[in-house]
């Protein structure tokens, strides 16, 4: 045997920071993205694509021929495609946030409890959930881009989206906040969910807060049904849709910031918190 | 080679206790354990033992309920990540991370446990080629057999030259072959200076590897020392078989008097003795049918084996 195996004196050299740990997850985890960029980037796509061409592109042409004037452009309101910008996006961010973690998670807490690999890393427990939020806070935000060229671009003649942003820094901040908020919500749902329950979660929790987040309509269009309006306050999704539409599309009637940006930042961190505490009692037994 | 001062691993009444649905279960309750740098230690008990557990809480993933363990002289609970940063794990069940390729799975826990890329990358392909796993660096951990994965993940589990290496019965479900390949690297390991605790409920293999053994059942130490001085300690018979070339002699019956015999069995022409002072007793057999004018066709005695010695401290009805 080499001098490799004298344990001892080797192991005093090797004092990672935490810092060190954590990047090197990171690392980690950007590897494997690169590895699945392919797949990732056609899940991700494919269907605010299919979207903007059905609502955008096809309705708006099938419209000014048949008389069907819902999608049409009509002088003064924004055009559907012009809604959709922010909301499309927001929901690809919360979408790719939360099923980044829940589904590795599931796998790693159940079955061969593979969480025991990067449990034993020199690294707090808590500060692993921090790494899995930071994670997939990461590629929901990479989501939540990939989808703009598809929204921005594909649209009928007339239908185009006005885009201006008023506020690069706001931009940011929105973005930034509503992934990791996603991340945090699906590490804390991805902990208490049994994985056997998988399905549920997507007829039960995904599909209502696309379809009630404000992805396709303002929430200030949803004045004339007054308890609807209330009711969806519940759904983080509102907030990322219009933050984002302040951002974005600032024309439209939106939330004041100070509300959204109110549950985008104090609901990361709230669940966040709840998230880290949760896993660590999972990991830790 | 330069050993650190203490105890490798040390418990004083460890324990653990699950609270579930069905109320609280004792799974370890208070045992003390004392590994030395340099040794291999075996932990050997029946499913459910406790074994797992003890391990689980050794490097700190599982949380004690009370009693104390130290890593290298560190609190398990007080300094979860300084431990961490002094072990290595190979656990049952295949942790590999199936997202990462063999090599990849080496590299980065290198630079989890701060190496450079280079120097993590160098490491992982002297180890694939210590394990012989050269060939299947780029492999998914899906497409490896059983023994490979296990092999793998001892590689991980030492990326970093941990002080300590637990491994959590690392033959489990090999076959002959693969697990006595196994063993020899896990020697060469040790020859180096490797510290080893490992679990098993294989007799052989802690007879084959281990310095020094501790039986754990139901969540206590039964008995540990060497694996000779647990064969001593245990009241394991030396057995002494004999067949006549004719019906046993009554006589035989009087050996169950013999200070010593602890059990005379007779099925017709063969007589099975088990005794803790086998000397003499192969003698007197033969006398005895001499004089009983029969003759010894065919005589044995077998050493006591860890084996029996287990068996008599754990008992005989199934587990799990």
């Amino acid at each position: 045997m080499s001098t490799e195996t004298v344990p001892a004196a080797t192991a005093a050299r090797l004092r990672p920071t935490v810092a060190q740990t954590f990047v090197a997850m990171m690392a980690r985890e950007v590897r494997v993205m690169r590895k699945n960029f392919v797949s990732t980037f056609i899940r991700v796509i494919l269907q605010p694509l299919l979207f903007v061409f059905v609502f955008a592109y096809v309705l708006p042409k099938i419209g000014a021929g048949s008389g069907v004037g819902m999608f049409a452009r009509v002088r003064g309101l924004p055009t559907f495609s012009t809604i959709l910008v922010p909301g499309l996006v927001a929901s690809s961010i919360i979408m790719q946030g939360m099923m980044a973690v829940i589904f590795p998670l599931m796998m790693e807490l159940s079955w061969q409890r593979s969480i025991t690999d990067r449990a034993l890393a020199p690294l707090p427990i808590p500060m692993l959930a921090v790494e899995k939020i930071a994670a997939a806070g990461l590629q929901a935000l990479i989501g939540g881009l990939l989808v703009f060229p598809a929204v921005l671009l594909i649209h009928a003649r007339g239908q185009a989206p006005e885009v201006h942003v008023a506020s690069w820094p706001m931009l940011v901040l929105v973005l930034v906040a509503s992934s990791l908020l996603a991340a945090s919500g699906g590490l804390l749902l991805g902990t208490l969910i049994d994985p056997q329950k998988i399905q549920v979660l997507f007829a039960l929790v995904l599909l209502p807060m696309t379809m009630l987040g404000c992805v396709y309509y303002p929430w200030s269009a949803l004045h004339s049904i007054r308890w609807l309006q209330i009711a969806v306050l519940a759904n983080p999704m509102v907030y990322a849709s219009e933050g984002l539409r302040a951002a974005l599309t600032p024309q439209v009637g939106h939330m004041p910031a100070w509300a959204f940006l109110s549950v985008l930042v104090g609901g990361t961190g709230l669940l966040a918190w709840a998230a880290m505490r949760k896993f660590t009692a999972r990991v830790l037994t | 080679m330069t050993r650190p001062a203490g105890l490798a691993v040390r418990t004083e009444t460890l324990a653990k206790t699950y609270t579930g649905p069905r109320g609280e279960v004792p799974a370890v309750r208070g045992i003390d354990l004392a590994v030395r740098h340099g040794e291999f230690f075996g932990l050997l008990g029946p499913n459910g033992a406790g074994k797992s557990t003890t391990i689980g809480m050794l490097t700190t993933l599982v949380v004690p309920t009370a009693g104390r363990a130290e890593v290298c002289g560190l609190d398990v609970v007080r300094h979860p990540v300084e431990v961490k940063r002094r072990i290595g794990m190979a656990s049952q069940n295949n942790t590999l991370d199936s997202d990462l390729t063999a090599v990849e799975n080496l590299e980065f826990r290198g630079r989890y446990f701060g190496m450079t890329a280079a120097a993590a990358r160098r490491r992982a392909q002297q180890l694939l080629d210590q394990f012989g796993l050269t060939d299947r660096r780029g492999a998914n951990p899906f497409e490896l057999s059983g023994g490979q994965a296990k092999r793998l993940m001892i590689c991980r589990a030492l990326v970093h030259h941990p002080e300590v290496l637990f491994l959590d019965e690392p033959t489990a479900g090999l076959d002959p072959q693969t697990r006595v390949n196994l063993w020899d690297l896990l020697r060469e390991l040790q020859q180096g200076g490797q510290t080893i605790l490992l679990t098993t409920h294989y007799m052989e293999e802690a007879e084959r590897m281990c310095d020094r053994v501790a039986v754990i059942d139901h969540g206590k130490v039964l008995a540990s020392g060497t694996v000779a001085e647990l064969k001593n300690s245990a009241g394991a018979d030396t057995v002494i078989t004999v067949t006549y070339d004719g019906a046993a002699p009554a006589g035989v019956g009087a050996l169950r008097a013999r200070p010593g015999v602890s059990k005379v069995e007779i099925t017709g022409g063969q007589v099975r003795v088990f005794a803790r002072e086998p000397r003499g007793v192969l003698g007197e057999l033969v006398s005895t049918g001499a004089t009983a004018g029969v003759t010894v066709s065919d005589a044995a005695q077998l050493p006591p084996s860890l084996e029996s010695a287990f068996l008599n401290l754990t008992g005989r009805e199934y587990r799990e």
